[in-house]
């Protein structure tokens, strides 16, 4: 049992940082991105091409990859994005939407729906010993860096400068404007930085899921039901029902596997029911 | 200073200003007075450049210490010197008392240290680690004058800043107010208490029905204190 709650951190850790992007970027440009989980299939994919016809190995995949498709979300806010600002929501949704077909179609076409093959690096291939188990070494490095990299993302979100403008323009975006802050300027970087996160866990999902052009549309699903858990927008609650939600689905797994599937909406439901805003998010404030 | 020529504001069909011209000096603390509804919120909005989004729309020229600021985006002109104190205040529930007072850049050339504005606003430094909004309505009032204080904002756009609360906090707003003008900060209030108005203000602009129907000067102010108030509707 131990162990599957193990494993329900090691898949929530990949919840917590597909939800983490998600939500910074629903908060600062108010846009749901149904093309997150294309950008984490992306990420996967990047770090396969890369060994396989470059033999460029994980490690500078680890880094070059969410730098690459970070870059690439700035691009496609500057492009894009920013000509949605104002309009409803509606096209939001549908460029996103839209952008995840063509994006999942693109890979598909090149490279087909069967999955490719990634190896764990050589360096964490073996398995630790963690006193009442042993557990695969890569799985348990997914765990530190998520973890880490949520960290780093909130000490970045309340310990800096960058930080207090990013949370004030995505409470107050007119205000933050009043007080002399170019909002505008700090959108790009912010929907880049989210992109960049779904990237990551996408060449992390590498070595251990099946690298193919559906995975992410598979795994989004449920990372919108952490998002909305979590609240909406609210940082701290995207990342604790990231873990939760792993950890729940995996224990669910465990003793009625006949709902793991649909485990994870009947606790949207649930704490929908019982905190409309989600369980970290604030109800509307006034504009 | 602010040099407001031939503003005309709407919100989709509905006009809401009609041509308003207005004109305040240097160091001057001039109040806005008119009923609800007559567009005083809008002409603030105006002159930051918030009045735009979804539908709403406006026409004429804002000079701002000599230039025409009208197509310059919010946060240009705000660097400028404009410190805004809006109608709901503006505190930010996400960040605490010190971040909401450190957010806004300094755009002026004497701006409040920290240190200044702590030792005028006691009850902001105690509570400097709380959630903005964890505070009273009054000390949420002090925090929004404190801020754009720091920015050392040379033309102060405060709406209503007494409304719904005590005298005495009141009194201490007309305190703060009057001394910020020693400094040789402008300032255009809004403001329906007009016995307020006539403690801190240089002039009157009497806003109705989306123009400005009369300038008065303090004694005018008190001489027609009834008359001024029934208009209101107060
Ligand atoms: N967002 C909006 N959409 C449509 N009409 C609006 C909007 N905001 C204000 N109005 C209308 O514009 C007019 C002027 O509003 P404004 O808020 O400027 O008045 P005000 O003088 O500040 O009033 P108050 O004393 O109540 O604050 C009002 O008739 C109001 O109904
Ligand atoms: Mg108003």
């Amino acid at each position: 049992m131990l162990q599957q709650a193990f494993n329900g951190l090691v898949g929530g850790a990949f919840y917590a940082l597909l939800a983490l992007g998600l939500s910074v970027i629903f908060g600062m440009l108010g846009v749901v991105n149904f093309a997150h989980g294309s950008f984490y299939m992306l990420g996967a994919f990047g770090a396969y091409v890369l060994l396989d016809s470059f033999g460029v190995d994980f490690w500078v995949a680890l880094a070059a990859v969410p730098l690459v498709l970070g870059v690439a979300g700035v691009a496609v806010e500057r492009l894009f994005v920013r000509r949605l600002t104002g309009l409803d929501p509606l096209y939001g949704f549908l460029f996103t939407f839209g952008l995840a077909l063509i994006l999942q179609d693109a890979v598909k076409h090149e490279y087909g729906v069967q999955s490719q093959p990634y190896p764990r690096p050589p360096a964490l291939s073996g398995s630790l010993d963690l006193g009442l188990f042993d557990y695969p070494a890569y799985q348990v490095f997914v765990l530190v860096v998520s973890v880490l990299v949520c960290a780093a993302t909130w000490l970045l979100l309340t310990r800096t400068r960058i930080g207090v403008i990013v949370r004030a323009a995505t409470e107050r975006p007119e205000l933050t404007r009043a007080l002399g802050i170019d909002v505008g300027r700090w959108v790009a970087p912010v929907f880049g930085f989210g992109i960049a996160l779904a990237g990551l866990a996408g060449v992390l999902a590498a070595p251990m899921r099946a690298v193919n052009p559906l995975m992410g549309a598979d795994l989004i699903i449920t990372v919108f039901a952490v998002v909305v858990i979590g609240g909406l927008g609210s940082i701290f609650g995207s990342v604790a029902a990231g873990f939760g939600i792993g950890l729940v689905s995996a224990l669910g797994n465990l003793y009625v596997p006949a709902l793991s599937q649909t485990l994870v909406f009947i606790v949207m439901a649930a704490v929908l029911l019982w905190r409309p805003a989600g369980l970290f998010g604030r109800e509307e404030a006034a504009l | 200073m602010l040099r407001i020529e031939d503003l005309s504001a709407w919100y989709g069909e509905a006009r809401v200003l009609r041509g308003v011209s207005l004109e305040i000096a240097e160091g001057e603390i001039v109040t806005l007075v008119g009923r609800n509804g007559a567009g005083k919120t809008t002409l603030l909005r105006c002159v930051m450049g918030l009045h735009g989004a979804g539908g709403a729309r406006a026409a004429g020229t804002i000079g701002f210490l000599g230039a025409n600021v009208a197509r310059l985006p919010v946060h240009r002109r705000v660097r400028r010197g404009l410190g805004y104190v809006p109608d709901d205040r503006g505190v930010y529930a996400t960040l605490t008392v010190e971040e909401n007072l450190t957010l806004p850049p300094v755009v002026g050339p004497r701006p409040w240290s920290l240190d200044q504005v702590y030792e005028t606003f006691p009850r902001l430094r105690e509570r400097r680690r709380s959630p903005g909004t964890k505070l009273s309505g009054g000390e949420q009032q002090m925090l929004a004058l404190a801020r754009v204080l720091r920015m050392g904002a040379r033309l102060l756009l405060c709406d209503e800043p007494t409304e719904g609360l005590s005298p005495l906090i009141v009194q201490q707003i007309g305190a703060i107010l009057r001394d910020v003008k020693r400094q040789g900060v402008t300032v255009l209030l809004v403001e329906q208490n007009v016995h307020f108005a006539a403690t801190v203000a240089d002039r009157h602009y009497l806003l109705a029905e989306g123009r400005i129907v009369r300038s008065l000067d303090n004694d005018e102010v008190r001489a027609r204190e009834h008359e001024l108030l029934e208009h209101l509707g107060i």
